[in-house]
C-alpha cells in the first residue's frame, strides 16, 4: 500500500511539469509505440538461450538426477543457501543462520519477503513439507541419503523404518527452520543449495500430484517460473515478478536448450542460435581459440576422468606393484596436451585443486623426470612379474564416446610403447559399462568419472570408503575407512584437514585408479553476455546474467 | 476388399503380440537397468525406485501388468522423462516425425519422379547421365554426412537457414531436415522411374499409340505413367522403412523432438516402456501402411484385383 | 556342378557387357589394394603419432592419405575400413541369401498350406520396425562382431523369400523338374540340385544389390556409435570421424567418403547391369 502511494505521488509532479501541448507529443509517441508492436513499457524483452547438455529427467527436484536438471531448477528455485556468480556460497531463502557450537543444530531464519510464483509467502513449513517428501520411500528420491543423510532419523526414514515425519526438521513458526544433524558436517550448509533442499509448494503439489512439475502447474520460489517444456527441444523460463530480488533479474526469458550432442551445438552457436553453449567438443577446440578467442571459457572443474582396476579379481587384487607400473607409464601431459587438448590440468592425485580448506596430495612419482618415471615403471613391471617375453595383457573398457575412444587409444598406445602391455578395447554403451562395473566378473581397467557436489575433499574421498556405493573399483582399506570417520566427527577444520589429506595420501600409495587429468569448464559465451563469471562448480544462474545491445 | 482388408487387420494381430514379446524380452535382457549411473545410489534408495516402478516384480509379472496397461491404451510411465508417460511423449513426437516423413515422402516422389522421366525421356543422352549420376550419387552418400555438411555451409557459414528445430520459423527449419532426409530416396526413386519408364516406352501398346500420331505428353499422361508407376508402388514400403532410418539420424543432428531421437534415447537409457511404446506403435504404422499400398496396388493393378 | 553349368552362361554374358566389367575391375582392384596395400606402408593402423595428428595427405613419411586426430595413418586405416566393410557386407548379404533362398525355395516348392503360412509369416515380419530391432540386438549382445552380419542379414531377406517363391513356383511346373520326381528323388534333393541352381541368376543379382544395402547399414550402425571395436574400424566409422573433424581436417572426411561413395557405386551399377543380362525379356 505505502509503496503505490509512493508511486503516485512521485506521477503526479512529473506529469505537472509537462505542459499541455508536450503531454500530447508525448500521447502521440506512445499510441504509435504501442501499435506498432504492443510494447508496454517501451522496454525490449530480453531473451537469452542457453545450451543445456542433455535433456533433464525430471523438473520435479526430488526426482531429477542429473547436473542439467539442476541447471535449470537452480532458476527455478532457490534453497536455503546458494551460490554468488563467482561461486561463492550465500544464504538465499534464508536471511540468518545459527549453528551450534556441537555444530549439530542449525536455526535459519527465512526471509519474510520470498513469495511463490503464485504470490503465496514461502513459509519453513514448505521446507519441513519437502524435506519430508525427499526422504519418504515412496518418492524414490536419487538425493535423499546424499543431501539430507546427515539429518537425524533421516537414513533410518529413507529405509522405510520410521515414518517420515521423524525427520529432524521442524518448522518453529513460518519463518524459523531448526535441523539436527547427526555428526557436524562442515559442508552442510553447501548440501543446502542442491536442489532436491529447495522448498515445494504443497498445495500445488498436493493437487497435481505427479504433474505437479510441468508447465503450467508448477510453483517455484526463484528468479524464474516455468513457462513451457518441449521435450527433445527446450524449457522455456519467464521472470517470476513475485521474486524476492525481481528488481535484480535483467533477463525477462531464458531458454534452455536440449543440446546432447556438442558438435551440433556449436553449430547452433556459430549459426547464432545460442548464446551459450553447455560444452565444446574438443576437435573444434582449437579452431574456437583462434576464431573466437574471447568466446571460448575455460575454467577448472571439480571433477576428475580416472581409469580405475577392478580390485576385486585377479591381476589387479593385491598387485599395487602392477597397478603403479600402469599408472606411471601414462604420460599425462601428452594427453591432456594432445589428446583431450582442451586445457585440462594432468592428474596425479584424486583430488581435484581448488577446493576449500584443502591441500591436494600427489603420487610421490610426480616429481621424478619422464625418464625416471619409466625406468621405475618398467622396473615394477618385472617385478610383478611380466616381461617383454612375458607381456601384461589387459582389457579396457570405456563408454562410447569420441573423447573416451581417443584417450583410450593413447592410453594403450603409451602402456604398449613403456612396458609392451598388450591391451584391447572394448567399447560399450554407458547402461552396459555400468553394469559389467558393478558386477565386478568380467572388467579389469575401466574408464569412470567423478563430479564433486559441493565444495569439499569429503566429496571425492568419501566415495573410496568401503562402503559407499559409489566406490565401483572395489577399494576397501580398514585405516582409510577409520580416518574418513574420524574426519566426519571433527569440528576443528584444521584437524579435519589433516585426517582428510592423510587419507588421501593413503589412498594414493595404494595407486587404486588411475586419476588421467582434472576436467575443465568449457563454453562458449557470447560477448553480448553479461555477468558471467568462471566458477569451479560451472553453476551459471540465470538471473546474474544480463544482455547487452551489442555483440 | 473390405473383407480383404479386414481379414488382413486381425491377421496382424498375432504378428502385434510377437513383436511385443520380442521387444520386451530384448530390453529386459540388455544390460543394465534404467536408473543405473556413474553415481550409484544406495540400496536402499534403489530398492524404493524399483519399487515405484514396478521394477521388483518378475518379469512375466511385469509382462503381464504391461499387457494390462496395453488393454486399456496405457503404455505406462516413461523411466527417462520422469514428469511424462510414453503416450504423451509418442503423442508430441509423432506430429513432427510425421511432417518430417510425409513432406520428405513426397519431395522424394515428387523430384524424384520428375527426375526419372526427364531422364527416361532422354534416354542416354547428357541429361540422362546427369541426372542418373546425381542419383548414383545420393544413394552413395550417407546421410549422416549430407546433413552435416549441410548445416555447416547453409547454417554457419551462409546462415540462410537454421541448424537446428528451435532455431527457425516453422517453415524454414523443416527445409534442411526435409531434403536430407529426401535426398537418398530421391536418388532411388528417379532410378525406378527411369527404369520402368523406359521399359513401358518400348512396350508395343506405346509404339502403337505412338504411330497413331500422340503427341509424347499425351503418352505419357494417358499409357505410359499409371503402368510405370507401379514399381513405384511396390517401393513404398522399403522408401518408409528407409525415412524410418534417416529420421533416426536427422533428428539427432537437428535436435528435433521425434520419435527416432526418443527411441535412441530410450534405448540407450534402458527406458523400457517408451521403447517398447515406440516399436509397438511403428509396428502397427508398417502394418497399416503395408495394407493401404497392398490395396492401392490392388486398385492400379486390374490383374491382382480378383486376388 | 548343377551349380556351376548355370552360372557360366551369366558369365558369359557378364563379359560383353561394358558396365559389368568396368564395375567389378574396379571393385576387384579396391579389394585387392586392401588387402596387399598394408602390407606396402611402414605404417601399422593401430599406431598412434602424437607429434604428427592431422596432417595433409603427403609422400613424405608415406602418409598418402594424412593422418587421423592420434596421428594414425589414414591410408593405412581407410585400407582396414574396406576389408572390414566389405567382409561385413558380404557375408550379412550371404546370411540374408541363405535365409531368403532356402525360405522362399521351400516355400515355394512345397507349396499348399505350407506356402500360404510361410508366405503370411514373411507378410507379418514385414511389420517389425527393423532398424528398431538391429539397434536393439546391438544393445542387448553388446559389440559383437559377429552379429552385426547376422542382425544386418537378418532385415533384408524378406524380399528376397518372396522373389525366390516366385521363381520356383514357375521352376515347379519345369520338365525336368517333374523328371526328376519320376525318378524317386526325394524334395531335399531336388530343391537343392534342381531348384536353387537355377536360382542362381536371380540370386547373384540381388547379391549386388543387398551388399550396399547392407553396408549401409553398418554405417549407420557406426553413426550411433554401435560399430566395430577400436582400433578396428569401417568405412562407416572413418566417415562418421571424419563429420567431426570436417572443418579442420576435410580429407579426414572427404577420402573415406569417396572411397565408400565409390563402392556403393560399383556395386549399384553392377546390380544394374547383371539384371539386364539376366533379364529374359532382354535379348543381348
Amino acid at each position: 500500500m505505502d509503496e503505490l502511494a509512493r508511486r503516485m505521488n512521485h506521477g503526479i509532479p512529473f506529469f505537472k511539469c509537462l505542459s499541455r501541448q508536450r503531454l500530447g507529443i508525448f500521447a502521440c509517441i506512445a499510441i504509435l509505440l504501442s501499435a506498432c508492436g504492443g510494447v508496454e513499457d517501451a522496454r525490449r524483452e530480453s531473451v537469452l538461450n542457453r545450451g543445456l547438455g542433455a535433456e533433464p529427467e525430471s523438473l520435479d527436484t526430488h526426482k531429477a538426477r542429473t547436473n542439467q536438471a539442476g541447471d535449470v531448477q537452480r532458476d527455478l528455485g532457490e534453497g536455503l543457501s546458494g551460490y554468488t556468480a563467482d561461486g561463492q556460497l550465500e544464504l538465499a531463502a534464508a536471511e540468518r543462520v545459527e549453528v551450534s557450537d556441537d555444530g549439530l543444530q542449525y536455526t535459519f531464519w527465512l526471509r519474510p519477503e520470498s513469495k511463490w510464483s503464485n504470490g503465496d509467502r514461502v513459509t519453513a513449513h514448505d521446507f519441513v513439507f519437502s524435506f519430508r517428501r525427499l526422504v519418504n520411500p515412496a518418492t524414490a528420491a536419487f538425493y535423499a541419503q546424499q543431501s539430507l543423510g546427515d539429518v537425524v532419523n533421516a537414513t533410518e526414514i529413507v529405509a522405510g523404518k520410521r515414518p517420515a515425519e521423524d525427520l529432524a526438521v521442524e518448522a518453529i513458526d513460518d519463518l524459523q527452520l531448526k535441523i539436527t544433524l547427526n555428526n557436524a558436517v562442515p559442508y552442510f550448509l553447501a548440501l543446502l543449495t542442491h536442489p532436491s533442499t529447495f522448498p515445494m509448494h504443497r498445495p500445488s503439489v498436493e493437487l497435481y500430484g505427479d504433474a505437479h512439475a510441468r508447465p503450467g502447474n508448477l510453483v517455484s520460489n526463484g528468479a524464474y517460473k516455468l513457462q513451457a517444456w518441449e521435450v527433445g527441444s527446450y524449457i522455456e523460463i519467464v521472470r517470476n515478478e513475485h521474486y524476492r530480488n525481481n528488481d535484480k533479474t535483467a533477463i525477462d526469458r531464458v531458454r534452455h536448450h536440449i543440446t546432447p550432442e556438442d558438435a551440433t551445438e556449436l553449430n547452433r552457436y556459430r549459426a547464432g542460435e545460442l548464446d551459450i553453449t553447455f560444452s565444446v567438443p574438443s576437435e573444434a577446440f582449437q579452431q574456437m581459440r583462434k576464431q573466437r578467442p574471447h568466446e571460448l571459457r575455460v575454467s577448472p572443474y571439480l571433477a576428475v576422468y580416472y581409469y580405475g582396476f577392478n580390485l576385486t579379481r585377479p591381476p589387479f587384487r593385491d598387485n599395487p606393484k602392477l597397478r603403479q607400473s600402469l599408472s606411471m607409464a601414462i604420460d599425462r601431459e601428452i594427453l591432456t596436451e594432445k589428446v583431450t587438448a582442451r586445457g585440462e590440468v594432468p592428474a596425479y592425485g584424486w583430488v581435484p585443486p581448488g577446493i576449500n580448506n584443502y591441500e591436494p596430495r600427489q603420487f610421490l612419482y610426480a616429481t621424478l623426470s619422464k625418464d625416471e618415471r619409466h625406468r621405475k615403471a618398467r622396473e615394477l613391471y618385472r617385478e610383478a612379474g611380466f616381461s617383454e617375453d612375458k607381456p601384461f595383457s589387459v582389457e579396457i573398457r570405456y563408454n562410447t564416446s569420441q573423447g573416451h575412444r581417443r584417450i583410450a587409444l593413447a592410453v594403450q598406445s603409451m602402456w604398449q610403447e613403456v612396458l609392451g602391455v598388450e591391451s584391447t578395447l572394448i567399447n560399450e554403451e554407458s547402461q552396459v559399462l555400468l553394469e559389467n562395473i558393478r558386477m565386478q566378473d568380467v572388467t579389469e581397467v575401466f574408464r569412470l568419472s567423478w563430479t564433486g557436489d559441493y565444495n569439499d575433499a569429503h566429496t571425492f574421498l568419501s566415495i573410496m570408503e568401503s562402503d559407499n556405493p559409489s566406490n565401483l573399483i572395489g577399494f576397501h582399506n580398514d585405516e582409510y575407512d577409520g580416518l574418513m570417520d574420524k574426519a566426519a566427527v571433527q569440528t576443528d577444520l584444521r584437524v579435519r584437514q589433516v585426517y582428510l589429506e592423510e587419507a588421501e595420501k593413503l589412498l594414493l600409495a595404494q595407486h587404486p585408479v588411475i586419476p588421467l587429468y582434472f576436467y575443465v569448464n568449457k563454453n562458449m559465451v557470447r560477448p553480448r553476455v553479461r555477468g558471467w563469471e568462471d566458477n569451479v562448480l560451472n553453476y551459471h544462474y540465470s538471473q546474474h546474467l544480463s544482455l547487452s545491445d551489442t555483440d | 476388399m473390405l473383407r480383404y482388408a479386414l481379414l488382413r487387420i486381425f491377421g496382424a494381430i498375432p504378428t502385434l503380440l510377437l513383436v511385443i514379446a520380442l521387444a520386451f524380452l530384448m530390453v529386459h535382457a540388455a544390460p543394465g537397468g534404467p536408473f543405473d549411473a556413474e553415481r550409484v545410489l544406495p540400496p536402499e534408495i534403489e530398492e524404493n525406485i524399483a519399487r515405484a516402478y514396478h521394477l521388483d516384480e518378475s518379469l512375466p509379472q511385469q509382462f503381464i501388468r504391461y499387457l494390462g496397461g496395453l488393454v486399456r491404451g496405457d503404455f505406462g510411465p516413461s523411466y527417462r522423462y520422469r514428469d511424462y508417460s510414453v503416450s504423451e511423449l509418442i503423442g508430441n513426437a509423432l506430429p513432427v516425425s510425421m511432417q518430417l516423413g510425409v513432406l520428405a515422402m513426397l519431395l522424394a516422389i515428387v523430384a524424384g519422379v520428375a527426375a526419372g522421366l526427364t531422364a527416361a525421356l532422354s534416354k542416354n543422352s547428357f541429361i540422362d547421365r546427369l541426372v542418373t549420376g546425381i542419383a548414383m550419387t545420393g544413394i552413395s552418400v550417407p546421410v549422416f554426412v549430407v546433413a552435416p555438411v549441410m548445416v555447416l555451409v547453409f547454417a554457419v557459414y551462409l546462415q540462410w537457414l537454421p541448424a537446428s528445430w528451435t532455431g527457425g520459423t516453422s517453415i524454414s527449419r523443416l527445409i534442411l531436415p526435409v531434403v536430407a532426409l529426401a535426398l537418398p530416396q530421391i536418388a532411388y526413386i528417379a532410378r525406378l522411374t527411369r527404369a520402368s519408364m523406359i521399359g513401358v516406352l518400348s512396350s508395343d501398346y506405346v509404339r502403337t499409340a505412338r504411330s497413331q500420331g500422340l503427341r509424347t505428353i499425351s503418352i505419357i499422361r494417358y499409357h505410359a505413367l499409371k503402368p510405370a508407376m507401379l514399381p513405384l508402388l511396390s517401393y513404398m514400403g522399403p522408401a518408409i522403412a528407409g525415412i524410418l532410418t534417416g529420421s533416426v539420424v536427422v533428428e539427432e543432428i537437428f535436435g528435433i523432438p521425434g520419435i527416432g531421437q526418443f527411441f535412441i534415447r530410450g534405448a540407450l537409457n534402458r527406458d523400457y516402456t517408451l521403447v517398447l511404446g515406440i516399436v509397438i506403435f511403428y509396428a502397427t504404422l508398417l502394418i497399416l501402411l503395408n495394407l493401404v499400398v497392398d490395396l492401392l496396388y490392388g486398385i492400379l493393378d486390374p490383374r491382382i484385383r480378383g486376388r | 556342378m548343377n551349380y556351376l553349368a548355370a552360372i557360366k552362361p551369366l558369365i558369359r554374358k557378364s563379359r560383353d557387357n561394358k558396365t559389368i566389367v568396368v564395375c567389378s575391375s574396379i571393385l576387384l582392384l579396391i579389394a585387392a589394394v586392401a588387402l596387399i596395400g598394408p602390407l606396402l606402408s611402414p605404417h601399422h593402423y593401430a599406431s598412434t603419432d602424437f607429434e604428427n595428428p592431422l596432417m595433409l595427405p603427403s609422400a613424405s613419411g608415406w602418409h598418402l592419405f594424412g593422418t587421423d586426430d592420434l596421428g594414425r595413418d589414414l591410408f593405412v586405416r581407410t585400407l582396414l575400413g574396406v576389408k572390414i566393410t566389405l567382409f561385413v557386407a558380404i557375408i550379412a548379404s550371404c546370411v540374408s541369401l541363405g535365409i531368403g533362398v532356402a525360405y522362399g525355395a521351400i516355400a515355394g516348392y512345397v507349396g499348399g498350406t505350407v506356402d500360404a503360412v510361410m508366405m503370411r509369416a514373411v507378410d507379418a515380419l514385414y511389420a517389425m520396425p527393423f532398424i528398431f530391432f538391429v539397434i536393439l540386438l546391438m544393445v542387448v549382445f553388446e559389440r559383437n562382431f559377429l552379429l552385426i552380419f547376422v542382425a544386418i542379414g537378418a532385415i533384408n531377406w524378406l524380399d528376397m523369400a518372396r522373389i525366390v517363391r516366385g521363381q520356383t513356383l514357375s521352376l515347379k511346373q519345369r520338365e525336368f523338374v517333374d523328371a526328376a520326381r519320376l525318378i524317386g528323388v526325394s524334395t531335399p534333393g531336388i530343391i537343392l540340385r534342381h531348384i536353387t541352381p537355377n536360382l542362381l541368376g536371380v540370386v547373384v543379382v540381388y547379391m549386388t544389390l543387398t551388399i550396399p544395402q547392407a553396408i549401409l547399414v553398418e554405417s549407420f550402425l557406426s553413426f550411433l556409435g554401435l560399430g566395430v571395436q577400436e582400433p578396428q574400424t569401417s568405412l562407416g566409422a572413418l566417415v562418421n570421424g571424419g563429420v567431426s573433424n570436417m572443418e579442420g581436417a576435410p580429407w579426414l572426411l572427404l577420402i573415406p567418403s569417396i572411397v565408400l561413395a565409390v563402392i556403393l557405386l560399383c556395386f549399384n551399377f553392377l546390380g544394374d547391369g547383371l539384371r539386364d543380362v539376366t533379364d529374359p525379356k532382354k535379348k543381348t
